[in-house]
């Protein structure tokens, strides 16, 4: 088995004809409109999963009490004691789905909310996400994907109960109703606990008609409802996928190439053996494996080895040099990604016409966990338990390496210390070296990634670079934007490229947030260079949306301030046709007080952004001191996502998002020299901290429409509502992400 | 042999010396709630308590605990009665959760020391704790809600 990942080559074996794996049934950028026609086609609609006798078999299997507890369908398990197991097929990385989940669930269950436990999904086809087929969480997805499916199955499991009760007592089901985990006979007030009809209720079919409450009668879908997994998050109980620990489990590093691509040429292991608790070194694809008894043993012996590497074809990038190549073509026109009136034509008749270029650098996720797998691999068998993002993608890669079926891998996912679109890779990175470790260790096996290993790692958030010409009427409006986009394409050479990159060689994601903005501008190009490098690159939290937001919103500023326009005011104006951004604009310039007078020294800026498939606007206010550093001092922030599930988490995750964009407007950049990153740990990769972090406030716009993306949504928005904010205070224009303070001391010009 | 109290129980290991206390407490001990983030003492994941004061047990050797008092996560109360944890499950403070323990274990040392900081004091105590979900303001809420609850428990 000399056959693994290459980035550089792109060779997941999810593209192997053998593969039997099921492939997403659609594309992946599905929008939300779509959503109900799509999840039909894919045989049978959200209910396919409604009823699948063999995992509800293995539910009942799994009941720690061994009890005979009611599993109705594979999401819910009722055991005599009424305790109610919600299993989760959606990973938890922060976004609170394991609350939010429940609680739909639930609102059609009745059950005692106290009597709750969660627990994750094995992998299984029944699990796969209703929109793209996989089992997986990203997209910001996960509760459009189960809104419909988990209040489904609760309902059957409520049904199925109250018949349960009906006929003990004689009575028509229709002349009972729940509270709390109980059935009550209307007439004669006779209960029963859930607990109690577990063994009758087994004895029934499922319902094939399944009613939905009305939303007006919703008693726990839009209420504030604390987390169920707090508890466990601040005694030391959660267990992540570090925390696994499995008896006579080995532990492993691997010390990986300097370069990406790289091969190592040959390595001297001799004084690594020599610490006290290694066990083995040995050559796997990815690099060289130390194993020992323990983490820090392998530690130690990964710092003594001597390896000679083949560096490959990029021992020689560097970003200074991409950063020009990138300007450079963005000067001549790329592939057309989108087209309305006729940009040049408009251009040529513009009274006024302006120009600029930004940046943004490759990003790591930096999640505070680093990536880590444990593996068990038997003849016959192959136990993982990681915190994946991406469990259909894994087992299918994972078993290609095992040389087994994939009904014969099992994952356990466990909690995951972030994500960000890391933990969903398309190669199983993290995975499928964990098994050829587990090759060799002949052992169970933890492979733990350090921070440097983490950050070195790759899969990064592209580097960006947005070149825009626009062209405005004697009146300061823009009768033109062409926008240039040059950077790599994440879904090229993986199983995804059939489903996101269009004939024409576009990548949905590469112009996501460019190629559909809002704004009614009558003239609009979008066009994209698509340069190939041996940079493995990846979906970030927010993704393409990650720059464009940043480059759009920053220039439509410029574009407002050169027309004399206010950039709320020119905003508002262009998104008349467009009610809820307006809504959500409106309520950001009210609530942040737009227009009102600043303690000295403080600017305003404004941005709004619409990205899977929900409407974000922010005002950020902030300084700048003398030396040029940048001081955030408040985030307001608006968003329109739809019926809201659980309103504290929404107010959680767009603060959470916030934070993650203003760390990548201040903080962070992955660079390369001589094909090496530069950057080792949060000395050099700096996060945001509490002492930076700004007053933040949500205000959420009430909807009665399908909810949309809650976790990534609110990333976009607020480097350039911050940057405007260090114009309107500095008339400096930033355009490179992150932000010097050397080109913001004062007295110092602006970058142009 | 290096023995120790971790939790206020008396333990032994045979780990080398030179060991971080961080990799002792979790491959050896096998308690895991104290978090692995950076190894360099950049983030505060693996913040613990040694004789009362915060550590940073990536980067403390095992032989610097010797016959001392460790406190974990897992020791700091048998039932979430602490003030930090009260206060944190009703802000909801965690998203994640991996650095929270690390976040709870330096808020404990703080407000031992200064059972009324302002916004300033916990700003700068927990300077050194890392959370990339971003659930800073609410921590800082939580501190102070916990001072709260610390005060309004204690007999006057």
């Amino acid at each position: 088995m000399s056959h693994l990942y290459d980035p550089y080559k792109s060779t997941s074996p999810l593209l192997t004809p053998e593969s039997s794996s099921p492939l997403p049934a659609k594309t992946w950028q599905v929008p939300r409109r779509d959503f109900l026609k799509t999840s039909a086609a894919i045989g049978g609609g959200l209910c396919f999963a409604a009823y699948v006798p063999e995992l509800a078999a293995r539910a009942l299997n799994n009941s720690p009490a061994n009890d005979v507890s009611f599993a109705p369908n594979a999401f819910a398990r009722i055991a005599p004691d009424s305790l109610v197991t919600i299993i989760i097929n959606h990973s938890e990385m922060g976004q609170g789905i394991y609350t939010s989940l429940p609680m739909l669930l639930n609102e059609e269950l009745e059950a005692d909310w106290s009597k709750i436990r969660v627990e994750a999904a094995p992998v299984d086809a029944a699990y796969n996400h209703t929109v793209f087929g996989l089992q997986m969480t990203g997209g910001s997805t996960t509760t459009p994907s189960e809104w419909e499916r988990f209040r489904k199955m609760g309902a059957m499991a409520r049904l199925m109960l109250v018949e349960a009760a009906a006929q003990k007592w004689s009575v028509p089901a229709s002349q009972c109703h729940v509270e709390k985990g109980v059935v009550i006979h209307n007439a004669s007030g006779r209960r029963a606990s859930y607990g109690s009809l577990v063994s009758a209720a087994l004895q029934l079919k499922p319902p094939t008609d399944i009613p939905l409450k009305d939303p007006k009668q919703f008693t726990l879908i839009g209420k504030p409802t604390r987390r169920l997994d707090t508890p466990s998050k601040i005694n030391g109980t959660a267990q992540f996928g570090l925390d696994v620990h499995l008896p006579g489990m080995l532990f492993a590093l691997v010390a990986r190439p300097p370069v990406f691509g790289g091969k190592v040429e040959n390595f001297d292991a001799s004084e690594a053996l020599k610490i006290k608790g290694v066990r083995a070194v040995e050559q796997v694809p990815s690099g060289v494996a130390v194993i020992a008894d323990r983490f820090w043993p392998a530690k130690l012996g990964r710092d003594k080895l001597k390896i000679s590497w083949d560096e490959g074809a990029n021992a020689r990038l560097s970003t200074s040099q991409m950063l020009a190549d990138f300007s450079k073509q963005s000067a001549s026109p790329g592939t057309i990604a989108k087209k309305t009136g006729d940009a040049a034509a408009a251009l040529a008749s513009a009274a006024k016409t302006i120009t600029a270029e930004y940046d943004v650098p490759y990003l790591a996720h930096a999640m505070m966990e680093p990536l880590n797998c444990v593996v068990d691999l038997r003849p016959d068998s192959c136990e993982i338990w990681t915190g994946t993002q991406f469990e259909t993608v894994d087992r299918a890669n994972a078993a290609q390496v095992a040389g087994l079926p994939p009904e014969k891998v099992q994952i356990h996912t466990t909690l995951l210390g972030g994500g960000f679109g890391r933990r969903a890779n398309p190669a199983s990175d993290f995975v499928v070296e964990a098994v050829h470790v587990a090759k060799i260790a002949k052992a169970a096996v933890k492979v733990v990634w350090t921070r440097e290993d983490d950050l070195a790692g790759g899969w990064y958030r592209p580097m960006w670079h947005d070149r825009f010409v626009a062209g405005l009427d004697a009146a300061g409006n823009p009768t033109a934007w062409m926008h240039t986009i040059v950077g790599q394409s994440i879904a090229q050479g993986t199983l995804f490229a059939q489903y996101m990159i269009n004939k024409e060689g576009v990548d949905s994601t590469s112009v996501e947030g460019a190629a559909d903005i809002l704004y009614g501008i009558p003239n609009l190009q979008v066009d994209l260079h698509t340069p190939k490098i041996g940079v493995p690159v990846q979906w970030w939290r927010s993704v393409g949306h990650s720059h464009t937001g940043f480059s759009v919103e920053s220039f439509f500023d410029e574009v407002a301030h050169a027309g004399g326009k206010d950039p709320y005011e020119l905003r508002r104006q262009l998104l008349a046709n467009q009610p809820r951004m307006s809504a959500v604009l409106n309520l950001v310039a009210e609530k942040s007080g737009w227009g009102k007078p600043l303690p000295p020294g403080r600017g305003r800026g404004i941005a709004t952004h619409f990205s899977f498939d929900s409407y974000v606007a922010q005002v950020v206010e902030a300084s700048v001191e003398k030396d040029g550093t940048v001081r955030v001092h408040r985030v307001v922030c608006a968003v329109d996502c739809g019926r809201v599930v659980n309103p504290d988490i929404v107010k959680a995750q767009m603060e959470g998002g916030i934070i993650f964009g203003l760390t990548a407007a201040l903080k962070t950049e992955i660079t390369l020299e001589n094909g090496r990153v530069q950057q080792k740990n949060f000395h050099d990769y700096q996060m945001l901290r509490m002492f930076e972090s700004p007053e933040i406030e949500v205000h959420i716009v009430p909807s009665e429409l399908s909810p949309t993306g809650v976790g990534e949504p609110s990333v976009p928005p607020v480097a350039p509502a911050l940057t405007n904010s260090i114009f309107a205070v500095t008339g400096k224009r930033v355009r490179r992400l992150p932000i010097r303070a050397a080109d913001l001391v004062a007295g110092s010009g602006a970058r142009s | 042999m290096t023995s120790f109290f971790l939790n206020g129980q008396p333990v032994t290991v045979d780990d080398d010396p030179s060991t971080p206390l961080l990799w002792v407490i979790r491959d050896s001990l096998a308690l895991t709630g104290t978090k692995f983030g950076c190894g360099m003492a950049l983030c505060g994941a693996c913040t613990v308590h040694l004789e009362g004061a915060a550590i940073r047990s990536c980067v403390a050797p095992l032989s610097r605990v010797s016959g001392k008092h460790v406190t974990t996560i897992e020791g700091l109360s048998p039932d979430l009665s602490h003030p930090l944890q009260r206060a944190w499950i009703e802000i909801d403070v965690p998203q994640c959760g991996y650095c929270q323990s690390g976040q709870i274990m330096s808020a404990a040392v703080l407000l031992k020391e200064n059972p009324k900081p302002t916004d300033k004091d916990i700003d700068e105590a927990m300077s050194g704790n890392i959370c990339r979900c971003g659930t800073y303001s609410r921590i800082r809420r939580a501190i102070h809600r916990a001072s709260q609850l610390a005060t309004e428990r204690r007999p006057s």
